[in-house]
């Protein structure tokens, strides 16, 4: 292996991701998009989350309420966490529109598919989506074991969890390395990802379904029952928003048409320096 | 070595992306809640793969949790038809229900029919249950009553007869051209489950009429709308398409899927 850098100081081009791992990155864009929007649809359908197998109606186990209240200034959106009340109006939350017309909605029709209530769509596209993300997640398992993927780039190794501080470093100041391998808090994000929200997001939904409850009652005692499962699914979309975004800003700090290039055709122009292998290309 | 990104560049991108993370209002797919679009049928296909799958997954006579009675913590909330106006209806509240009938009638060797005192009096079941909405609430509650089965045996159910449909006394929607009474209808698995009763009791209390009263039916691993209150015919069929908008009950004619196991 050689220093490769070549006159005009380019990295060589490494095919970093294979056909598989493109393939499903994308699948699992679209679904996301539609299990948010939909999910926020299904939310707004009693926007309020509990602990424990029932929801009290006669005794106080929510930790979430989004509502509206009327107020000497009018009707104001409000929302309440671990009993704490805020007024969320102008981010949409209870109450959005305009004042002529305005919306007494959980979340604001701008974020839910359909943007009028309607429960039964939400559900259909909810569940549609949820297979397809499900099968995907099926066919990245299988092949990344197969092909690698999994404990080359996914799996944190002591010498990744040994360079996080340095890492971390190098992400403040925006110093980013484009190198042939994931770097440590690259793959810690994607194992968080793989192993522990994508699995969490499916079993606590399938909690939220007497059916599936009747067949696997565990799932029920893992979760601390069905109103808990749901508010961990909830919690679960929270983490995978803020990981997208993180992933959005990380993508456009470390160079878009690279990134997206190498998730598209699988081949990533890799820093200056980057010592060369077989297959690269110049 | 590293790459440097100059300050200007990650603004420049940032700002980039911000505003291509707002959504301009999310209207484009409202195509999808017509109940005629391609789409949208397409993608309910994905309701029969769920029954499929868990008709497969769950075996027939797998019960529901059951629950302590420490678990009871409130009324079993209301939802739905609470007060229906129907004239049958509010004569037999004023009766007291004394004149209700509970038929099962089509695909029967003979139709029979049961006053209340008559379901009453037959082997009785008590079942400590969470009731899921499909707005995502859920309410336990302790359900006394019948099991359907038994009933249906009476009847003596047709080989070809697929699916009981539950007729009910509720006008759970008023309009100018009349009345549209709540119905409901399952498969002949969720029908002959051990935990499928013909509930008249609520809490050790009669069923309350907000809550169902005569008869409510339980099915206990689907959710709260495929559980018919005010239910007064069981009518067995091959065919689900004759009633209603055809697609087997009042909510999944307005567009719930029908099996409701999730």
């Amino acid at each position: 292996m050689s220093e490769a850098k070549d006159a005009a100081g380019k990295g060589p081009l490494i095919y970093r991701q294979s056909i598989w791992t493109r393939v499903t990155h994308w699948v699992w864009a679209i679904c996301l998009f539609f299990l948010l929007l939909t999910g926020l649809q299904i939310f707004n359908a009693h926007p309020a989350l509990y602990i424990g197998q029932q929801s009290g109606f006669e005794f106080e186990n929510a930790i979430l309420e989004i509502g509206a209240v009327n107020t000497p200034e009018g009707p104001r959106g409000r929302t309440t966490i671990f009993g704490n009340s805020f007024d969320t109006t102008a981010l949409g939350l209870g109450m959005s529109g305009t004042a002529e017309r305005p919306a007494f909605t959980g979340f604001p029709g701008a974020v839910t598919i359909p943007s009028y209530r309607d429960l039964g769509t939400g559900r259909v596209v909810h569940f549609f989506f949820g297979w397809i993300f499900v099968a995907t997640i099926f066919i990245w398992f299988v092949a990344s074991f197969v092909n690698g993927h999994i404990r080359r780039d996914i799996v944190p190794r002591p010498a990744d969890i040994a360079g996080v501080p340095r890492d971390v470093v190098d992400h403040a100041t925006l110093r980013f390395k484009h190198g042939r391998h994931y770097g440590p808090l690259q793959k810690l994000a994607y194992f968080g990802v793989f192993f522990i929200l994508f699995p969490l997001i499916v079993a606590t939904g399938l909690t939220m379904s007497p059916g599936m409850d009747a067949a696997w009652p565990w799932l029920l005692d893992l979760f601390g029952g069905r109103q808990t499962a749901r508010t961990i699914h909830f919690i679960t979309m929270l983490l995978l928003v803020t990981f997208f975004i993180i992933h959005i800003v990380m993508v456009l700090a470390a160079g878009p048409i690279n990134e997206l290039r190498s998730m598209i055709t699988g081949w990533y122009r890799a820093s200056p320096g980057t010592p060369e292998a077989e297959g690269d290309k110049p | 070595m590293s790459a440097l990104i100059t300050r200007r560049n990650f603004l420049r991108s940032s700002a980039l992306a911000g505003s291509g993370l707002i959504l301009a209002g999310c209207d484009q797919f409202d195509f999808l809640g017509s109940r005629e679009n391609p789409v949208r049928h397409a993608m309910e296909q994905a309701n029969v793969l769920t029954y499929k799958v868990q008709r497969t997954l769950i075996g027939d006579q797998t019960l529901a949790r059951e629950y302590a009675a420490s678990e009871i913590r409130q009324g079993q909330r209301p939802n739905g038809s609470t007060a229906p106006s129907t004239p049958e209806y509010m004569f037999l509240q004023m009766q007291n229900f004394e004149p209700y009938r509970l038929t099962v009638k089509g695909m029967v060797e003979r139709e029979v029919s049961f006053s209340l005192a008559e379901l009453r009096n037959m082997p009785a079941r008590s079942q400590i249950t969470r009731h899921d909405c499909v707005e995502g609430w859920s309410c336990i509650a302790k359900w006394t009553g019948t099991a359907l089965g038994p009933i249906l045996d009476m009847a003596g159910v047709k080989p070809q007869a697929r699916f009981c449909v539950y007729h009910c006394y509720d006008n759970i929607q008023r309009t100018l051209t009349g009345d549209i009474l709540y119905y409901e209808s399952s498969d002949l698995v969720d029908a002959y489950h051990p935990q499928t009763i013909l509930s008249y009791g609520l809490n050790d209390q009669a069923l309350p009429v907000s809550n169902g009263a005569p008869i409510r039916l339980r099915i206990e691993r689907a959710l709260g709308y495929k559980q018919p209150k005010y239910l007064h015919t069981i009518e067995l069929v091959d065919d689900l398409s004759p009633f209603g908008r055809g697609k087997g009950g009042y909510w999944p004619d307005n567009g719930y899927d029908w099996y409701g196991g999730i």
